[in-house]
């Protein structure tokens, strides 16, 4: 039987009770899972969470505790390779086969799931983590390459109970609709902000010669930047919109509205 | 993916020693393409020298020009001050390419060695004569239009994919290897090769040899340099045609040009005919014009790729607008 993991706040109690009464017995014995967050995300996307504001953000911004996944014997790794990297705020020390990848590693052996497998060829963006502050794709990195490395993930970004602001502006903008290219659109978006900061020369910006410079970025050039991840849902005008007000840090309009 | 085992090099020798001891050894630069490549098992090497920690990251002005470390980044090489200002064609062309995230992992020396996208390389159930020498090319009654226009064989119709290195032909840039007994430089125009009869053949590498920098000598482009691609989608997708393009001028004179295509050979095409009749023109829409009918002229296109004639003209004439207006 799986520990409980999930100590309800009396806020997130009240949430639960009033809104998903029927799930609430299964969440105080087991947990708060993906199940649960993608209705409590409907319920957030139908605007029935306005009043429950505080309760569903820390529910969206507590780290999901990984599983204890058991080491393989050694024998049955081919190739083992032992990696010792920081992942978010703890290190981490897993022997693996030479063939797995960063992501296949996060998922299967330290049990942050956050992290997605789309394409596993390096085309859709999903996997986007950030290491050593760079976002990169774990599906094309070999865990052996991170010895010593900072590997930061979306289960890493909100500090205890508050969202980091870029999560924050994804859930304002409904930067999303099914989820599954969410985590890596985020991690992207987060070290985007920094080369935005460095002025990092992009393929759409004037004037390449310049001086690099702090930028504030455009339209245009958030979405040649994000062109790595992916978003089949087409939530693009939505996730320009959340990166946009995560950089400036002003309201920025939500491009859609409910009616009756 | 094939099971293989993994060295973390410590020193260029040690790296160059070991691969040059084993024939199915490969180097691990960024890992963006070869990884892919592994994973659809085209390709299987069974050891891994990972160069990563290898320093050879340097971006330095030198007495004749300017040197980028084989191992800087993509990211890095593209945003250094001294590319950007003196460069500019050259950052634009790395910009030009993959995502974000890749430029962050891939390496210049990485760039210079990615292998083609056709697709049927890619398929390890379709023949190609890259893959398997001898077992024929399905492109050439394929599906073809992303495929070559210049210097193809009945062997292979496959194109070059990089964009950096299309910069780096009309830069006139230098590869600087090293193999277990000494150092040698390739001109850039020799590096890639075309397909031939021995489409297996990429470059003119031999098994061993490291890429430790490349050069590219000082030049009168900056001001006046432009990298036009052309590609399905605004962003993140392969060129059908690019184009870098690079004029000194004095006055409305053209001195020199520096031409190069890319998406349209199995190296990056260095547009010499255009060049040489650009030398000493007047830097006017009819003379690039001019330059640009007598480049294509050479072209020859596939079953599904004539528009890329047309289109190639077009993007010659574009990129030295582009580059005169600077």
């Amino acid at each position: 039987m799986k520990q409980n993991k999930t100590q309800l706040t009396p806020d997130e109690l009240k949430l639960f009770g009033d809104l998903m009464p029927e799930e609430l017995e299964e969440v105080i014995q087991s947990g708060f899972n993906r199940r649960h967050f993608v209705k409590l995300m409907g319920l957030a996307t139908a605007g029935l969470l306005a009043s429950y504001t505080l309760g569903a953000t820390q529910l969206f911004a507590r780290p999901v505790a990984p599983d204890e996944i058991p080491d393989l014997l050694p024998e049955a790794i081919e190739n083992g390779v032992n990696v010792t990297f920081k992942v978010n705020s703890g290190t981490r020390s897993v022997l693996v086969d030479s063939r797995m990848t960063l992501l296949d590693t996060l998922r299967e052996r330290i049990g942050l799931t956050g992290t997605k497998k789309g394409c596993d060829h390096g085309q859709c963006g999903a996997c986007t983590v950030i290491v050593n502050g760079e976002r990169v794709l774990s599906c094309l990195t070999l865990a052996a390459t991170c010895q010593g490395k900072s590997v930061l993930t979306i289960e890493g970004l909100a500090k205890g109970n508050e969202l980091h602001p870029m999560q924050t502006t994804f859930l304002k903008h409904d930067g999303f609709q099914c989820g599954f290219c969410t985590p890596g659109q985020i991690c992207s978006a987060v070290a985007l902000m920094k080369e935005a900061k460095e002025g990092q020369a992009s393929f759409v910006t004037k004037n390449i010669s310049a001086e690099a410079k702090p930028l504030m970025l455009s339209d245009e050039e958030i979405s040649e930047r994000m062109s790595g991840n992916i978003c089949r849902c087409g939530a693009y005008p939505n996730i320009v919109a959340a990166i946009k007000e995560a950089q400036t840090g002003k309201d920025v309009p939500q491009t859609w509205l409910f009616t009756d | 993916m094939k099971p293989f085992k993994f060295i973390s090099a410590t020193s260029q020798e040690q790296a160059v020693t070991m691969l040059s001891k084993n024939a199915e050894a490969a180097y691990l630069g960024g890992g963006t393409n070869l990884l892919d490549l592994m994973k659809e098992h085209v390709a299987l090497p069974n050891e891994l020298i990972d160069i990563g920690n290898l320093k050879l990251k340097e971006i330095k002005a030198t007495t004749g020009g300017y040197s980028l470390g084989a191992l800087a980044k993509n990211t890095d090489t593209a945003n250094h001050p001294l590319v950007r200002s003196n460069l500019p064609m050259l950052s634009k062309s790395i910009l030009a390419g993959a995502s974000a995230q890749i430029r962050n992992m891939a390496t210049n020396g990485g760039n210079l060695l990615q292998r083609t996208r056709c697709s049927y390389f890619y398929d390890i159930s379709m023949p190609c004569n890259k893959r398997v020498p001898g077992s024929g090319c399905a492109a050439l009654e394929g599906f073809n239009r992303m495929h070559a226009i210049f210097g193809w064989s009945e062997h292979c119709v496959a194109v070059y994919p990089s964009d950096m290195a299309v910069a780096l032909a009309a830069l006139n840039a230098t590869v600087k290897v090293q193999n277990s007994k000494a150092e040698r430089t390739i001109a850039f125009r020799d590096f890639h090769l075309l397909p031939g009869n021995h489409p297996e053949r990429d470059n003119s590498l031999t098994h061993g040899e490291l890429i430790t920098a490349i050069e590219i000598p000082k030049n009168n482009f900056s001001t006046h340099s432009a990298y036009v691609k052309v590609r399905d989608r605004n962003s993140y997708a392969f060129a059908l045609i690019s184009v870098a393009a690079g004029l000194h001028l004095s006055g409305n004179i053209i001195q020199s040009a520096g031409i190069a295509m890319g998406g349209v050979a199995h190296k990056p095409w260095r547009a010499l005919k255009a060049e040489e009749f650009l030398k000493g023109k007047v830097a006017t829409t009819a003379n690039f014009t001019e330059a640009a009918e007598i480049e294509m002229a050479g072209a020859k296109a596939l079953s599904h790729n004539k528009f890329k004639i047309e289109m190639g003209k077009r993007t010659l004439i574009n990129a030295l607008e582009m580059a005169l207006k600077g």
